[in-house]
């Protein structure tokens, strides 16, 4: 059965400043063990749409690395309807499922955008939705569908209709970007004389926080992306730093030097009260990230020495230390499904991307040989973005969590670096 | 352990401090007797003076005769350099930290801000708290030489702004430091 997805799209990122940004391209390295044949068949109509959708699906599902796209050519008659597909024809071209869709003008202006996944064995429809879309959320629908053919075909939630921020340097101005997750249509934010580090997505993805230097201090601002509006929300004496969203959006733990020494403090998201102080220690805390069930905080800490990570509750209380390979780890991000996190491991004069499992504390190493910082989990902990240099100019990259298949973002110019991935928002 | 060795870092600096005025006043005689003709056309006099021989501007036309700005003079010296991991102020630095806590402690009106800096290694949060512990440690020291604690505002800029750009130790030594900044800088 079709089922009808009235598709409310409340898009923030139309409502942005229209501020012109370089485009990221997005370079892929290896491949999934293995790869699920599709074939996609361009929608009846869509050659007259200013975006093809069904070549925006195609990259999409190409850069996953977990697919192989089949020749959809020289089929008759094309397939649109359901009653149109020859089973027999696909699986001899040996693809697992068929895409096939349509696009009319609907009565108000906007696209009627339907599509359904056939399952080519069992010879029966696996999704099939409608969207209605104006012209410049084409885009963003052919995301969507990409996202359910990711979904059905391979069981985890698909991140290709989530966005990216992170900060681009050209000379001595900073910008902070959002962009599509892939790499399309850049807008520039915020832009400074003075740095910009550490963006963080608001749960609901409306709002970023992030540090500006823009007082010849570091101090953390909160930065609605629908209106534009931002706002200083610790600016205390000494340096605010390392910004991290509660998951219920309205908290942030921050680091803050007002007491002396870097230690972790929670404030309220808007700014408003004062500062909870939640480690005390005369060493360095920083780099806080809540669980995703808002009890726990992993930190980084070098109260033992060299930097390590460390968990805390958020009532405070006792730390506990939970890295123990190497001399040298920072940059704690939690994975969706709280069991794990990424962070960064020093190995010799190398940082590299690691992964460690709380329940076997068994260190994943991803990446490999460069000099990487930053790291954060897509939405469906599938996937971790992060910064890396190639050739003196900083670069956005990312890896599979398995560690299979490498993705690499190139901007046209400047540096890119302090990449975050957002949530999965509007589904 | 931190404790002892900033503790250690500070009777070291307090040391130095009593040790090396004359050789500091020396200078200071020096910058005395070549800029004393053009002393009284200055516009911004040092408010409060050393005690002892007193120091005065250089002679020059484009001076201001703000002694923080004066290239004779050791409070023109803003930077204070580390070693890799470590927030201790090496010796050579101390006669530096020595007279801007003077300086502050003869004028208490004046608010400063020691910036904390750290070479590109690394995290940029977790450097941005390795800056703010050398800056913290310059505080310390000017604190127990005479300033206030509400003279002397410290923050870091992590990595942010590097004064040398190469990816080498002769770049991040220049890196890993914490400047002096006043107001009218």
């Amino acid at each position: 059965m079709l089922k009808i997805h009235k598709l409310l799209i409340v898009l923030a990122l139309a409502m942005l400043p229209q501020w012109a940004a370089a485009q990221l391209r997005i370079e892929v390295i290896g491949g999934g063990a293995t790869q699920i044949p599709v074939a996609i068949v361009p929608f009846r109509a869509e050659e007259g749409l200013p975006q093809r959708l069904t070549t925006v699906v195609a990259a999409d599902l190409m850069r996953s690395g977990l697919f192989r796209m089949v020749d959809p050519g020289g089929m008759n008659p094309v397939p649109y309807e359901p009653e149109q597909v020859n089973y027999g024809q696909w699986r001899a071209r040996g693809a697992d499922a068929v895409v096939i869709g349509s696009v009319t003008k609907a009565a108000d202006g906007r696209y009627d955008i339907r599509f359904r996944v056939m399952d080519t064995a069992k010879q029966t429809q696996i999704a099939g939705y409608v969207y209605f879309a104006t012209e410049s959320q084409l885009r963003l629908t052919a995301h969507k569908i990409a996202d359910v053919i990711y979904e059905k075909l391979t069981g985890d939630t698909g991140v290709f209709a989530t966005r990216i921020t992170y900060v681009v340097r050209r000379g001595r101005n900073y910008e902070l970007h959002v962009a599509d997750a892939d790499g399309f249509g850049a807008q520039s934010v915020l832009s400074s004389s003075e740095p910009i580090i550490s963006p963080a997505w608001s749960p609901d993805g409306t709002r970023l926080a992030y540090v500006s230097f823009e007082q010849k201090k570091p101090v953390v601002y909160v930065q609605s992306l629908v209106t534009g509006a931002r706002h200083a929300v610790a600016a205390f004496r000494g340096s605010n730093s390392a910004p991290a969203w509660s998951p219920d959006g309205k908290r942030l733990a921050v680091t803050l030097t007002r007491d002396g020494g870097s230690q972790l403090f929670l404030i309220n998201a808007d700014g408003s009260g004062a500062p909870v102080r939640l480690t005390q220690s005369s060493a360095i805390d920083t780099e806080a990230n809540f669980s995703p069930d808002g009890q726990s905080i992993l930190f980084t800490s070098d109260r033992g020495g060299g930097p390590q990570i460390y968990r805390i509750p958020v009532s405070g209380g006792a730390a506990q230390r939970v890295t123990f390979e190497g001399t040298y780890n920072v940059s704690p991000r939690h994975s969706p499904d709280g069991k794990s996190f990424t962070f960064i491991q020093r190995n010799g004069g190398r940082f590299n991307v690691a992964v460690q499992d709380f329940a076997t504390r068994q260190v994943q190493v991803l990446t490999e040989g460069g000099i990487h910082e930053s790291p954060s989990f897509a939405p469906n902990g599938k996937i971790i973005l992060y910064a890396t240099e190639v050739g003196g100019r900083g670069i956005l990259a990312a890896v599979s969590s398995d560690g299979r298949i490498k993705q690499r973002f190139t901007a046209d110019v400047g540096d890119a670096r302090e990449p975050a991935w957002s949530p999965v928002v509007n589904k | 352990m931190k404790r002892l060795i900033l503790a250690l870092a500070a009777s070291a600096i307090l040391a130095a401090c009593s040790s090396t005025p004359t050789k500091e006043q020396e200078g200071a005689a020096v910058e005395d007797r070549s800029g004393a003709s053009a002393s009284s056309q200055q516009q911004q006099k040092p408010q409060t003076q050393p005690t002892g021989p007193t120091s005065k501007p250089l002679e020059s036309s484009s001076m201001s005769g703000n002694p923080l700005k004066d290239p004779a003079n050791i409070l023109s010296k803003r930077s204070i350099y580390f070693e890799l991991d470590s927030n201790v102020v090496k010796e050579e630095f101390k006669p530096v930290v020595a007279a801007h806590a003077r300086y502050l402690q003869q004028n208490r009106a004046v608010k400063m801000t020691v910036q904390g800096n750290a070479d590109e290694r690394g995290s940029r949060e977790y450097n941005l708290a390795l800056g703010q512990r050398r800056a913290d440690a310059v505080k310390q020291a000017m604190m127990l030489l005479g300033a206030q604690s509400d003279q002397i505002e410290t923050v870091s800029f992590g990595e942010e702004k590097p004064k040398a750009t190469g990816h080498d130790e002769a770049s991040w030594y220049e890196n890993r430091r914490a400047d002096l900044a006043y107001p009218n800088d």
